[in-house]
C-alpha cells in the first residue's frame, strides 16, 4: 500500500512505531499486535511493529535498520517508563542517523499493563497514548546537548565510614575532596563500636588508621564541626556554602596536647558525654575520644562557665602554651566550587523510649545496643567492664531484637544489621561476664558472607535463642525467682506458650532510621526520599547510588540500612561515579531549556519574577526578555505564564503538548 | 459486560514526583482504573491553563494535575506557581458550568504510589457519577444553533476558531 505523504508544515513526516511485549509483562495484558495495527492507520506512520524485547540489541537494530530502509525521521517506542529506557532508544534513534530527539517514548508498562487488569480497556488506553505520542512526535525538532566543563573537585557530606571511604578512593585517584562533618570528629557510628561482625576484628583498628590518613591527606580538605548550609548550581558546577561552628580553639595553633582539659576548673566532667552514649560525663573543654580526627579540642558553649557569662578563672586558656584558646571565636563561612557531591549523612538509631512497654528510661538496667557497645569497649566508660548501673555484673542478659524494626507501630522495615550486631553483643557479653544470654528474635536474618557461620558459632557457644517478639519488660515479680529482676514476657512461638524470663540486664537492639533533619538535607541537595525517609536512589538496580539530581550521589545508611561491608562497597561505587564524571571533564546538559522569541516578546517582565533560578533578564535596549541557557533548568514555568506565547521550551513546546492532548483524546 | 461509563481523565504529571509515583505504582503492581491518559511534563509549573481548557474542549471528562509536595519541587517552586493557575481555573470552570470535581490538583511524591492509585480511583468514581462532559459534541451543537439562527459568515468562523 502506498503511503500517503504527511507533513508537519516543514517537512515530510515518516514515523516508525514500535511496541514492546516485554516478554509477558506488557504482552500478557495488552494486545500489542492490535495496538500496532491501530497505529499503522494513523497519519504519518510508515512502519508499525511489535517485538518481544525492544530494548534488546535486536530490537534496537530493528529501529536502526528501519530508519535507513524506510527513510524514517521520527521514532515512537511504546514500552516501559521513559525514566528507564528513554536513553536507550534515543541512542538507537541516533545510531540510525537521525537526531536523538526525534524520538518519543510511551509508557504502557508501569502506567499500563502492570496497573490494569481489564485487557480490553488496557489495550484501548495503550492505543490512546500511542496516538498521543505519534501526534506529538511529528513536531519534534532536532536538539543538541550543550557541553559544560566539570569542576575538578568533590564535596562529601558526612564523615562516617562511607564518607571516609569515598574520600580516600577519590584522593587515591588524585582528586580534590572537601569532606564536611557536622561533629567535632570524623568516624561516625563506626567509631563507637568495639568489634565488627562477623570476624570480631576491632573496629578502631580498621577505622582509626583511615581517619588519620584523611586528616593528613593533602588532597582532602577536612572540615569537621561544620555544616553545608547552601548548595546551588548543577552537575559539574555546584557551589556550596559551608558554615564552621566555633570550637573556641584556634585550629591552626592547637596541637591536641590536651593540657587545657587537664586544667579546666571542673575537676570532674559536668556534662553527658555524647560519645559514650551519656554513660559517663565529660568536661566543657573536651575531645570526643582519644583517636579523634582532627585531634582538636572543642569547648562546649552550653557547659562552659565563661562562655555562659559566669565567673571563671579561665585556667584552660592559661594552661595553653600556644594561646590557642579563643573565647571570642565566631562562626565562619567558606564558599567552595565542586563538580559533584556525595551525600553520606548516615542514620540515627531508633529511640527506644518510643516502645514504652520495654521500659527504656524507666528501668535502670534496660540498655540500648549502642550503650552496651560502649560498655564492652575497653576505651569506654567502664574500661570494658560490662556492669549494671549499680556496679553489679549481670548474670543473665536478654537481648531483644527488632526494637523499632519490622513493627507496624513504629518502623516497618528490617534494619538489616540488628540480628548480626545482637549476635556480636551476645558473644562479647558472654565473653566479658560469663552471663547467660537470651536472644529474643522474630527471624534470624544472617545473610552475608560468614554471617550464618557466625550464628552457628553462637549457637555452639551455648547462647539461648527464643523465637517471639517480646511483649513487655517488667519489674513486677510474680514468683520468688523474679524478685529484684527484670522479667521479659514473650510468647515463645516455637514452644507455643507464653514465657516469663527473669534477667539482670535487658539490651534493646534498636533499628536504624533516617536522621531527624534528613528532609532538610534532602531539600538542600534537591533529592527525593522513599516513604520511610531514606534518600531515594534513581533506580534500585540501574542507578543505585544516583539521585534525581545529576551529580549528587548517595552512599551508606542515608540511602537505607546496611552493614559496614555494604556501606564501604557503596561508598566506593559513589566515588567511582564521581570520578567518572570528573575524568570525562564535561557534562552534557539536557536540552529542555527555554528560549525567547524576540519577535513575540513584549518585554512585560512577567517571566522574570517567576523564574526560580534567576535565569531571565531583560535586554533594555531591545526591550525583550533573555533567558540564560546555562542557568535555565528547563521547568517551563515561564513558558506557561508568558502572555504573548513568546517563550518556547525545547521538547515541551506548546505545539507538541497541544497535539498530544488532542490526539490522546481523539481515540474513542 | 454491563455498559459502564469509562471516563477519560487527562493527567499532567511532573517528571520528578507524580510521574515517578505512577511508575512506582506500576512496579508495585497496584491496580487502578484505566481511565488516565498521562502527559509527562518536567514540572507542574509547565501546565498552561490553556492545556487544561484544551483538554476539556477536546473531550476529556476530567483533568488531573500531579506535582511535588510544596517545598519538594525539583525546580524549587513550580508547583506553587501552578497552584495559582489552578485556583483561577477552578473559578473559570465554575463560570463555564463545568463541575469542580472534574479538575483536580494533587501533590504526590515519588514514594506515594498508593496515593496515586487512590486519587485516580476516587476521581474515576466521582466523574463516573457526574457522567460524560461531551464538550466536543456540545461545540458541534452550538455551531449548528448558530447556523440555524442564520448568523453572518464571519461569526461562524469566529466560533469555529474558538473551538
Amino acid at each position: 500500500m502506498e503511503h500517503e505523504v504527511h507533513t508537519n508544515g516543514k517537512e515530510e513526516v515518516r514515523i516508525g512505531f514500535y511496541i514492546c511485549h516485554c516478554g509477558s509483562n506488557i504482552g500478557g495484558t495488552i494486545d500489542v499486535a492490535a495496538v500496532a495495527d491501530y497505529v499503522r492507520t494513523l497519519p504519518g506512520v510508515v512502519v508499525s511493529k511489535d517485538y518481544k524485547y525492544m530494548c534488546s540489541n535486536a530490537g534496537q537494530d530493528m529501529i536502526v535498520e528501519d530508519i535507513e530502509i524506510n527513510r524514517l525521521n521520527r521514532i515512537v517506542v511504546a514500552a516501559c517508563s521513559p525514566l528507564l529506557h528513554e536513553k536507550t532508544f534515543r541512542s538507537a534513534t541516533h545510531k540510525g542517523g537521525i537526531n536523538p530527539f526525534f524520538f518519543h517514548m510511551v509508557n504502557i508498562r508501569e502506567h499500563g499493563s502492570w496497573v490494569h487488569e481489564d485487557k480490553a480497556l488496557a489495550t484501548e488506553k495503550a492505543k490512546a497514548v500511542a496516538r498521543g505520542a505519534v501526534g506529538r512526535v511529528r513536531f519534534h525538532k532536532a536538539l543538541e546537548k550543550r557541553k559544560e566543563p566539570v569542576t575538578q573537585s568533590v564535596l562529601i557530606v558526612g564523615g562516617g565510614i562511607a564518607g571516609i571511604q569515598a574520600a580516600q578512593t577519590l584522593s587515591n585517584a588524585g582528586k580534590k575532596v572537601y569532606l564536611v562533618e557536622r561533629e567535632p570528629t570524623i568516624g561516625g557510628h563506626m567509631a563507637l563500636f568495639d568489634k565488627t561482625f562477623p570476624t570480631l576484628d576491632c573496629a578502631a583498628c580498621i577505622l582509626t588508621p583511615k581517619m588519620t590518613d584523611i586528616g593528613s591527606d593533602p588532597n582532602i580538605t577536612l572540615w569537621s564541626y561544620a555544616e553545608v548550609v547552601d548548595v546551588k548550581g548543577y552537575v559539574g558546577n555546584f557551589t556550596a556554602q559551608i558554615r564552621h561552628k566555633p570550637r573556641y580553639i584556634k585550629e591552626d595553633l592547637c596541637v591536641g596536647c590536651l593540657d587545657c582539659i587537664d586544667n579546666c576548673v571542673f575537676k570532674q566532667g559536668n556534662t553527658d558525654d555524647e560519645f559514650n552514649q551519656s554513660l559517663s560525663k565529660r568536661k566543657p573543654v573536651y575531645i570526643p575520644f582519644p583517636q579523634a580526627v582532627p585531634k582538636l579540642v572543642v569547648i562546649d558553649p552550653e557547659a562552659c562557665t565563661h562562655l555562659n557569662g559566669g565567673k571563671c578563672e579561665q585556667s584552660c586558656a592559661t594552661a595553653c602554651e600556644r594561646d590557642a584558646i579563643d573565647f571570642n571565636q565566631k562562626e565562619s563561612f567558606d564558599d567552595i566550587e565542586v563538580g559533584t557531591v556525595i551525600v553520606t549523612t548516615g542514620f540515627k538509631t531508633f529511640d527506644a523510649a518510643r516502645k514504652p512497654l520495654y521500659g527504656y528510661g524507666r528501668y535502670d538496667n534496660v540498655y540500648t545496643a549502642l550503650e552496651v557497645e560502649r560498655l564492652v569497649t575497653s576505651s569506654g566508660p567502664t574500661g570494658g567492664e560490662v556492669v549494671l548501673r549499680d556496679g553489679r555484673r549481670p548474670k543473665t542478659v536478654a537481648i531483644v531484637h527488632c526494637v523499632g524494626s519490622r513493627d507496624h507501630q513504629t518502623n516497618r522495615w528490617c534494619s538489616r544489621v540488628c540480628c548480626m550486631y545482637s549476635l556480636k553483643l551476645a558473644h562479647l557479653i558472654k565473653e566479658h561476664t560469663g552471663a547467660e544470654v537470651f536472644n529474643f528474635y522474630i527471624d534470624m536474618r544472617c545473610a552475608g558472607k560468614g554471617y550464618e557461620e557466625f550464628y552457628e558459632r553462637l549457637l555452639e557457644e551455648g547462647n539461648r535463642f527464643v523465637r517471639g517478639r517480646v511483649a513487655e519488660v517488667t519489674d513486677v515479680p510474680v514468683s520468688a525467682e523474679e524478685e529484684g529482676k527484670l522479667v521479659v514476657k514473650v510468647e515463645d512461638s516455637l514452644a507455643g506458650f507464653v514465657r516469663r524470663i527473669p534477667v539482670d540486664m535487658v539490651v534493646l537492639s534498636t533499628g536504624l532510621e533516617p536522621r531527624q533533619d534528613a528532609s532538610n538535607v534532602r531539600r538542600m541537595f534537591n533529592i527525593s526520599c522513599s516513604s520511610e525517609g531514606f534518600f531515594l536512589e534513581r533506580h534500585p538496580k540501574l542507578a543505585p547510588i544516583s539521585t534525581t539530581t545529576d551529580g549528587v550521589f548517595i552512599a551508606g545508611c542515608c540511602q537505607g540500612p546496611k552493614d559496614i561491608p555494604d556501606t564501604v562497597a557503596q561508598a566506593g561505587f559513589a566515588a567511582g561515579e564521581a570520578m567518572a564524571l570528573l575524568d570525562k571533564g564535561f557534562v552534557e546538559m539536557e536540552p529542555m531549556t527555554s528560549f525567547v522569541n524576540e519577535e513575540l516578546c513584549s518585554g512585560c517582565k512577567t517571566c522574570i519574577g517567576l523564574c526560580p533560578f534567576s535565569a531571565i533578564t531583560r535586554d533594555d535596549a531591545k526591550e525583550v526578555a533573555v533567558i540564560n541557557p546555562v542557568l535555565c533548568k528547563g521547568c517551563g514555568v515561564c513558558v506557561a505564564a508568558c502572555p504573548s506565547g513568546a517563550i518556547t521550551q525545547n521538547l515541551f513546546e506548546d505545539c507538541e503538548i497541544f497535539a498530544e492532548i488532542e490526539e490522546v483524546l481523539a481515540h474513542a | 459486560m454491563p455498559n459502564v461509563f469509562e471516563p477519560r481523565i487527562l493527567a499532567f504529571f511532573c517528571n520528578w514526583c507524580t510521574y515517578t509515583a505512577a511508575d512506582l505504582a506500576g512496579v508495585s503492581r497496584m491496580k487502578y482504573a484505566p481511565t488516565t491518559r498521562v502527559v509527562r511534563v518536567m514540572c507542574s509549573g509547565r501546565v498552561d491553563p490553556q492545556f487544561v481548557l484544551s483538554a476539556f474542549a477536546k473531550g476529556a471528562d476530567g483533568v488531573l494535575i500531579g506535582g511535588c509536595h510544596p517545598g519538594d519541587c525539583h525546580y524549587l517552586e513550580g508547583n506553587t506557581k501552578f497552584l495559582r493557575r489552578f485556583r483561577m481555573l477552578k473559578r473559570m470552570l465554575a463560570d463555564l458550568g463545568i463541575e469542580p470535581e472534574r479538575l483536580r490538583l494533587e501533590w504526590i511524591s515519588a514514594s506515594e504510589g498508593d496515593r496515586l492509585r487512590t486519587v485516580v480511583n476516587e476521581m474515576t468514581e466521582q466523574i463516573r457519577a457526574l457522567g460524560p462532559l461531551h464538550m466536543p459534541a456540545h461545540f458541534k451543537e452550538w455551531d449548528t444553533e448558530v447556523l440555524v439562527e442564520d448568523l453572518s459568515h464571519d461569526r461562524e468562523e469566529e466560533v469555529g476558531e474558538r473551538v
